[in-house]
């Protein structure tokens, strides 16, 4: 559906300023999937997604949206701006109509619907990310920032691209707030059949959310595929500072201490069903569980708080973070 | 695109030029401009071509990236240079319509667009070579003697740093709200001219909110780190000359005055 092949991209070129951002990246999601896009700080993953709607022209590379490539000649980028939606970081800060509702008609407007298909679009948007009939003649500096990020959001959701592309949609939000735009993502999926491309430094986000994950270290791509594919290859994730989701560190824990469990599960309640299977079936040495292992580790600590805390597939451990790494 | 401007650009170096003291950097230039100024004969244009063409040598600046800060002034110096060409007086050499192209004409046209061309290459030098903070304290310093005459220097100072200081930012985030707007549809390249002055509502909106408060915060900050004026205020970084700095002033000076004074002897020489 939309690929980025080998993309290089250089900020600065031709200055002493030069910065390499991207050297030889891929990506690629197809219709209706949900990508996940992973990295340190400065790997590259925003100026990746900017190349996704032709924001960027690449330097190397091309990036195809369904077979073509998006800088052929002839192609109107506009159109493609239309397929591939894109929500900045902080999208917030481009809020400017007077009212909430004018500034996401603001997309729709631009393609050129009819006033009617409009207001729709814009209704749909609003009911969709959450947000109340009632402040839709509100202006949008008056909203908070949880409301202002929905806004923006719903800015974009309006123009019903084939990729929803969003650079980290939950930063600075609190627990609830991340929760709600995760779950307003999957519902938009759920309705609109798009494919969904999330950044984020969330492997919680990701393993909760995610068919697919590509992994960005020092510009390049140094993992993609499944979770599956990406979480059994753990080294890779480890020698650039990331891990697999906090669960699976205690999973593969409980299985290197000769528990057979099922190492596959990277949500909390993937990983309660799979222990709960252990329970069911046998138990070789379930004694080990409880005997404290050698030097304590964080992984432990995980376990703890995930098997007494949250018995009834609880909301807390959606709000352990997966980049601590231990 | 918009990081293509070279307004008032800085390029890090270590040359001699870049470490230069850079009051002394303004006191050249002002004496530059003088010289060129003040020049009439071919001897004192060739003086300062070779005292700046060997500045820029030494800076190790890119020629380049001089050309690329003179293009956009490029019309201005041959619209200039024309106009002398054709409206010098002397006996015509080549005459056609109304237009008439004499000897003086063709030396006052080119002398003309020299001038402006060092003129302006000197004063990228100075902004290429310096960093805007150290550009901004120099003139300040350059400047405190009218703080005597109730002049609002610091003030002034203070003013010039931080809109040096946030062009850059300001810059980045244009950027950003543009590419914002595209994503969305925005179209800022292409209509009549009433259709792009209103194409840029969705960024000008954004950008001036975004600008007050970041001077909010910034009030906020100075306060924190107790800012109350000029008064009393000492420096991190001290300017120094050195003898380094004493040295290329004077040999400077000596250079340009000396390349001044003779070309207007020679002047009134036959
Ligand atoms: N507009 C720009 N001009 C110059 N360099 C830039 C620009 N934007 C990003 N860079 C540089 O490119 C590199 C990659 O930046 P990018 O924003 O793509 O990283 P990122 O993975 O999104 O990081 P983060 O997680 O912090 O958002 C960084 O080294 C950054 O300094
Ligand atoms: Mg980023």
């Amino acid at each position: 559906m939309l690929e980025a092949r080998q993309i290089t991209y250089i900020y600065g070129a031709g200055t002493p300023f030069e910065i390499k951002a991207l050297d030889g990246a891929d990506f690629s999601v197809s219709a209706g999937e949900f990508a996940g896009v992973i990295g340190h700080t400065g790997s590259g993953k925003s100026t990746l997604i900017q190349h996704l709607n032709g924001l960027l022209k690449p330097h190397g590379g091309q990036v195809l949206l369904e077979g073509r490539d998006i800088w052929d000649k002839g192609n109107k980028m506009r159109n493609v701006r239309f397929a591939v939606g894109l929500v900045f970081q902080y999208p917030e800060y481009q809020l400017f109509e007077e009212t909430v509702e004018k500034d996401i008609a603001f997309g729709p407007k631009a393609m050129g619907l009819s006033e009617i298909e409009i207001s729709e679009r814009t209704a749909e948007a609003m009911e969709l990310v959450g947000l109340d009939k009632s402040i839709a003649a509100k202006s949008p500096f008056d909203l908070s920032g949880g409301q202002k990020r929905r806004a923006a959001i719903a800015g974009v959701i309006a123009m019903r691209p084939k990729v929803l592309v969003l650079d980290e949609p939950t930063a600075g939000l609190d627990p609830s707030g991340r929760r709600e735009i995760m779950s307003l993502l999957s519902a938009y999926r759920k309705q609109s059949g798009a494919a969904v491309v999330l950044v984020t430094h969330s492997m919680e986000d990701i393993a909760r959310a995610a068919d697919s994950l590509t992994v960005l270290s020092r510009s390049k791509t140094v993992a993609r595929g499944s979770l599956n594919e990406v979480f059994h290859n753990r080294e890779t994730l480890t020698q650039i500072g990331l891990d697999v989701p906090a669960v699976t560190r205690v999973l593969l824990r409980l299985r290197s201490l000769g528990l057979d469990v099922d190492t596959e599960a990277y949500t909390l309640e993937d990983a309660i069903e799979s222990l709960s299977r252990l329970r069911a079936g046998n138990h070789p040495v379930a004694a080990e569980t409880t005997s404290p292992p050698v030097g304590g580790t964080p992984p432990q600590e995980e376990n703890k708080r995930g098997l007494t805390f949250n018995s009834p597939l609880g909301r807390g451990g959606r709000e352990s973070d997966g980049v601590v790494s231990c | 695109m918009l990081k293509d401007i070279t307004l008032g650009q800085y390029f890090p170096g270590s040359s001699l030029v870049h470490k230069l003291d850079p009051r002394v950097k303004f006191i050249l230039l002002f004496c530059f401009i003088t010289a060129l100024l003040m020049a009439r004969h071919p001897l004192t244009y060739a003086g300062v071509l070779v005292y700046l063409v060997s500045a820029i040598a030494v800076s190790r600046v890119k020629p380049k990236a001089l050309m690329k800060g003179l293009r956009p002034m490029l019309f201005i110096i041959i619209f200039t240079a024309l106009l002398n060409m054709f409206y010098t007086p002397g006996e015509p050499l080549v005459s056609f319509w109304v237009f008439k192209i004499s000897a003086e004409g063709i030396q006052r046209a080119v002398f003309m667009a020299l001038r402006l061309l060092m003129l302006i290459s000197a004063t990228f030098m100075l902004t290429y070579t310096t960093s805007p903070i150290a550009l901004s304290d120099a003139l300040a310093r350059l400047l405190s003697p009218l703080a005597k005459l109730r002049v609002p220097v610091h003030e002034f100072a203070m003013m010039m740093t931080i809109a040096l200081r946030f062009i850059p930012t300001i810059i980045e985030e244009t950027d950003k709200i543009m590419s914002a707007q595209k994503a969305r549809g925005a179209d800022f390249e292409t209509g009549n001219l009433f259709r792009r002055a209103k194409a840029l509502i969705p960024l000008l909106v954004p950008l001036f909110v975004s600008a007050f408060r970041r001077a909010d915060d910034l009030a906020v900050a100075m306060e924190c780190r107790c800012y109350r004026g000029g008064e009393g205020r000492t420096r991190l970084k001290q300017l120094h000359m050195t003898g380094k700095d004493t040295l290329t002033l004077l040999g400077s000076l000596l250079l340009l005055s000396g390349v001044t004074v003779l070309g207007r002897l020679g002047w009134f020489l036959p």
